[in-house]
């Protein structure tokens, strides 16, 4: 008998207050605006307690997926950022990756299953680092954390996602990373099956979801994919065949809460005008992550999100909301030095 | 356009309802165990053919399930007809029979 009896069902828990935040690899790199958008969201926005610990790691992930550790090692990374997280006296786990967050998931379900390896793992710990650790209270996904405060934030919100033009409500394409809720269907909102989490937030600022044929579809990131070069022509085709299934609905913008998707969705775009002279959509379709949503919701400067970061550019979307920036300070970063500004190419309204 | 030394798949996308599904079943006239394959592969394994050129007949048999008639008939032009294939195959499919036939109703 299925575990899912009716709607209620389908969510999780989510703490209130009080996080350890863990950042992400990818995210750092090339989102960076977005992981000190949801610090400011939280913080200032919402007056919430949340810990962005210097000393925490990587959760090894990639390096787990990509067959380079092997998982004792990986747990022993993860019982180490609990005790980051147990000796900074919090008790609530917010990881800003997907990844990451499916291993945190993969990690306690283990141990719950097999209390010898977390025992063995504790040992571990404690021989290299002479830490310990309590397990999480609980463990949320960043964008569970938006998802949940996504009333507040209409409420605080000065933009709405509506076209100004028309009136009509902007499309929106939500796209769940694989890890969020394939791995471990009851850590998601909605399960695997009807995925909410970024179809809610969509919903409760003003948009519509647009619903397509390959919705479901990965990304075709995948860490073997995409890290082998003989294998990104499986990684691009599968995102092609993604933006081939949505474009037709003419999405105003698409929604992911994975970084590989938002890399790879937002790049790619560029890379299939280069390969296959393809552009899908007008001047093809900006890529967001939640927090440069939620930031736009709530008036943030777009160039602050760090959108200017992105292959498609954002400023269609941006005119859609009548949101207004200075087109000249877009490459401008911290103390107006400016940081290089990516190639020109067509179909992304950059010529 | 630019060479990144890897490239995007060609879809393999078919529109069920523009086929044509006559054709097939005057094709299994020719010898109707054909529709009893198990897609072992015995055939392509045992295929002159198929150790020189990417031709062989498990691709041929998938080809024209799926409607793809002109690639069908291309590809059985590769066949030598040597006959190892209905030697090797389980359910004793005459293929040789059924690449005349593709030969001649596609």
């Amino acid at each position: 008998m299925s575990i899912y009896s009716n709607w209620s069902s389908y969510q999780k828990e989510i703490a209130e207050d009080k996080f350890y935040y863990a950042r992400s690899c990818i995210r750092q790199n090339f989102f960076p605006g977005s992981e000190k958008a949801f610090l400011n969201i939280l913080s200032k926005n919402l007056g919430k307690d949340i810990l962005d610990d210097p000393l925490h790691t990587s959760c090894s992930g990639i390096a787990y997926h990509a067959d380079i550790l092997p998982f004792e090692t990986t747990m022993t990374m993860v019982a180490r950022q609990f005790a980051m997280m147990t000796e900074a006296g919090y008790e609530n786990f917010v990881s800003s990756c997907i990844t990451s967050f499916g291993i945190y998931s993969e990690v306690l379900e283990t141990w719950h299953h097999f209390p010898e390896k977390e025992a063995q793992i504790r040992e571990m710990l404690y021989k290299a680092t002479k830490r310990e650790f309590k397990i999480p209270q609980n463990v949320a996904h960043t964008s569970d954390i938006i998802f949940k405060f996504r009333e507040g934030i209409r409420e605080k919100g000065v933009n709405k996602l509506v076209n100004i033009h028309t009136g009509e409500p902007l499309k929106g394409v939500e796209h769940i990373g694989c890890h969020y809720a394939k791995v471990f269907p009851s850590k998601g909102i909605g399960g695997s099956e009807f995925p909410y989490v970024l179809a809610g937030m969509i919903e409760a600022w003003g948009g519509t979801v647009v619903d397509y044929p390959e919705r479901r579809h990965c990304c075709g990131f995948g860490f073997r994919n995409y890290l082998v070069k003989a294998n990104r022509g499986y990684s691009v085709s599968n995102t092609k065949r993604k933006l081939e299934s949505m474009a037709p609905f003419q999405p105003d913008f698409i929604l992911a809460n994975c970084p590989g998707c938002s890399m790879f969705i937002d790049k790619w775009q560029y890379t299939l005008k280069q390969m296959d002279g393809v552009v899908y959509g007008q001047k093809a379709i900006p890529v967001l992550t939640y927090e440069e949503l939620a930031g736009l919701v709530l008036g943030y400067d777009p160039w602050e999100l760090g959108m200017q970061m992105h292959e498609v550019d954002v400023e269609p979307l941006l005119d859609k909301m009548g949101i207004k920036y200075d087109s000249s300070k877009k490459y401008e970063g911290v103390n107006g030095k400016k940081i290089g500004q990516p190639q020109r190419w067509e179909g992304c309204g950059k010529l | 356009m630019v060479d990144f030394g890897f490239s995007s798949y060609k879809s393999r996308f078919i529109d069920l309802d523009k086929v044509d599904t006559k054709l097939p079943t005057e094709l299994f006239k020719e010898d109707e165990i054909l529709r009893a394959c198990i897609g072992c592969g015995g055939c392509s394994g045992a295929c002159t053919a198929a150790q020189f050129t990417n031709f062989n007949f498990r691709l041929l048999h998938t080809l024209i399930r799926r409607g793809e008639y002109k690639e069908a008939k291309q590809e059985a032009e590769k066949c030598m007809l040597c006959g190892k294939c209905y030697m090797t195959c389980p359910r004793g499919i005459n293929t040789r029979k059924i690449i005349q036939g593709i030969k001649r109703i596609f």
